[in-house]
């Protein structure tokens, strides 16, 4: 089996792992107070508002947009990782038809994996860290994704 | 049965289970739903504009039920067909797994019964609630379901150990024949086909974070606050506002189905150009099903993306794309039903 295919077919399970593992950890020590919390400062907003508190009720909205904002990031990290190792893995099993030199292919497949990592890594550093960094790093990881991609169906073409 | 075959046919199964549910669930359940939550969210503004706090807590209270009954659901359609989608690529990964036989075997049956009981266990967590629950947040449904994913991640970890048992020479001999790849029309159509839509999903991921995802947000955001300032001052109707916020909750929704959809059967598509072997079907009804599968792999996402603008047509022709791929899903099924188990026998593995 070529370096490639193994890259793939280990990066991908350890991905799918590293992705199940965060989901598990989310739903049992997170989502549910999320949820609790981004449904009760709904309320508050309302709530607050229906007493004319328009202050309190603005920060009640803005803690819900907060809290909105970092839910659904968590949720997309969990889907993206477990959805790009399942890509990786499937990939890997045909990656021996993708017709470029093996030395090509390796490079296809290691900006496969770190693409596949680093992008919903930098995802949830956007609900951890301020700064321009995790989008650079987000855009940074879906653009090798989706170059190494298109360079992959490339070479499935050469191939026939 | 062979770890291999129980692997393929779980996963085909599951992911016909999970299409199925999903489609149940978009004609059924989602419109119907969301209808239920835009009537409560008026009833908000009234009691807002009534000076009620008791009748607001009330109304988000049945809100809150409501969004955990579609979030439930959506979840549960989701994990289950990914659950599939990992049983099939472990089923092609097998004969790289340097564990015995009757090992493998056990983990596939693991496997199979993490990747049912996760699915059930989220579907059952809005109806169990706390119910005799222990924990201040979390039900017994979502201990079932949390449990079935631990199983999931342990039987993960042991075959990414076997694979490299297998590399290290710790067990050399392996007792599973390796999926032969013959370079047939079947298999380069839905390789390339698949990589083609995964393609396409990946393009449009890109557009809707770069041009919706943060509008979006700073959207819903002005809307909600656009709809308490109409409330309080009553200088415009906060009814506007509500049927606002109802649109881009469908517009954000569509776009999301669209991106994910189209994905998750660009997988679907590679991966049963590997399980070709296993699928006992003529020539001819292979690629009549492998045609129907990707044409409504393309109208699926395509249609439900195309709601936002021809309305609840286009929803029906996307629940028929989504009932396309189930039928051939499930013809593709029988076809490995009746695989007289050829590869097995002749690798000598135990029927």
């Amino acid at each position: 089996m070529s370096q490639a295919r193994k890259l793939l077919i280990f990066g991908g399970l350890a991905l799918a792992c590293l992705g199940m593992a965060y989901g598990l950890y989310y739903a049992l020590f997170v989502e549910h107070q999320t949820l609790d919390g981004m449904g009760g400062a709904l309320t508050e907003a309302f709530v607050k508002a229906a007493e004319r508190h328009m202050p309190k009720s603005n920060a009640a909205l803005d803690a819900y947009s907060r809290t909105k904002y970092i839910y659904v990031r968590q949720v997309d990290v969990h889907s993206h990782w477990i959805g790009l190792a399942m890509l990786l893995i499937a990939l890997g099993m045909a990656f021996d038809r993708v017709s470029f030199a093996e030395r090509t292919r390796l490079w296809i497949a290691t900006a496969l994996l770190i693409g596949s990592a680093v992008f919903p890594l930098g995802v949830l550093l956007q609900t951890l860290v301020e700064g321009p960094l995790p989008s650079a790093l987000a855009i940074i990881g879906s653009t090798l994704v989706i170059g190494a991609l298109a360079l992959t169906a490339v070479g499935f073409a050469r191939s026939d | 049965m062979s770890a291999s075959r129980w692997l393929v046919f779980g996963g085909i199964a599951l992911i016909a289970g999970g299409m199925l549910f999903g489609d149940i669930f978009a004609v059924f359940v989602l419109h119907q739903n969301g209808n239920r939550t835009g009537a409560l969210l008026m009833a908000a503004v009234r009691d807002l504009k009534a000076q009620d706090a008791n009748s607001i807590r009330a109304d988000f209270r049945q809100i809150g039920g409501n969004l955990e009954d579609r979030g439930t659901k959506v979840d549960t359609h989701v994990h289950m067909t990914d659950a599939g989608y990992l049983a099939l690529l472990l089923a092609l990964v097998q004969p790289l797994v340097g564990l015995s036989q009757q090992t493998k075997t056990l983990l596939a049956k693991l496997f199979i019964a993490g990747g049912t009981l996760l699915p059930l266990g989220i579907f059952l967590i809005h109806y169990v609630g706390l119910t005799y629950s222990p924990f201040p947040v979390i039900g017994w449904a979502s201990i079932l379901a949390d449990c079935a994913g631990l199983v999931l991640i342990i039987v993960v970890v042991v075959e990414l150990w076997g694979i490299y048992v297998h590399f290290c020479g710790g067990r050399k001999q392996n007792t599973e024949s390796d999926l032969p790849h013959p370079p047939s029309w079947a298999t380069r159509i839905l390789l390339s086909g698949g990589t083609v839509l995964v393609l396409l999903g990946f393009a449009y991921g890109v557009w809707y974070s770069a041009f919706d995802l943060y509008r979006h947000e700073a959207r819903e955001t002005a809307i909600l606050s656009t709809m308490l300032d109409a409330t309080v001052t009553s200088q415009s109707d906060p009814m506007i506002s509500v049927a606002d916020y109802g649109g881009l909750a469908a517009e954000r929704a569509v776009k999301i189905a669209a991106h994910s959809h189209i994905i998750e059967f660009g997988v679907l598509a590679i991966l049963l150009s590997f399980v070709q072997p296993y699928v006992f079907l003529s020539e001819r009804w292979r690629r009549r099903w492998i045609i129907v599968l990707l044409a409504g792999s393309l109208i699926l996402p395509v249609f439900v993306r195309l709601e936002l603008n021809l309305g609840l047509v286009a929803g029906g022709i996307a629940d028929i794309g989504g009932l396309m791929v189930i039928i051939s899903l499930i013809a593709i099924l029988v076809g490995v039903v009746r695989h007289s188990g050829n590869m097995d026998t002749a690798s000598g593995a135990q029927l």
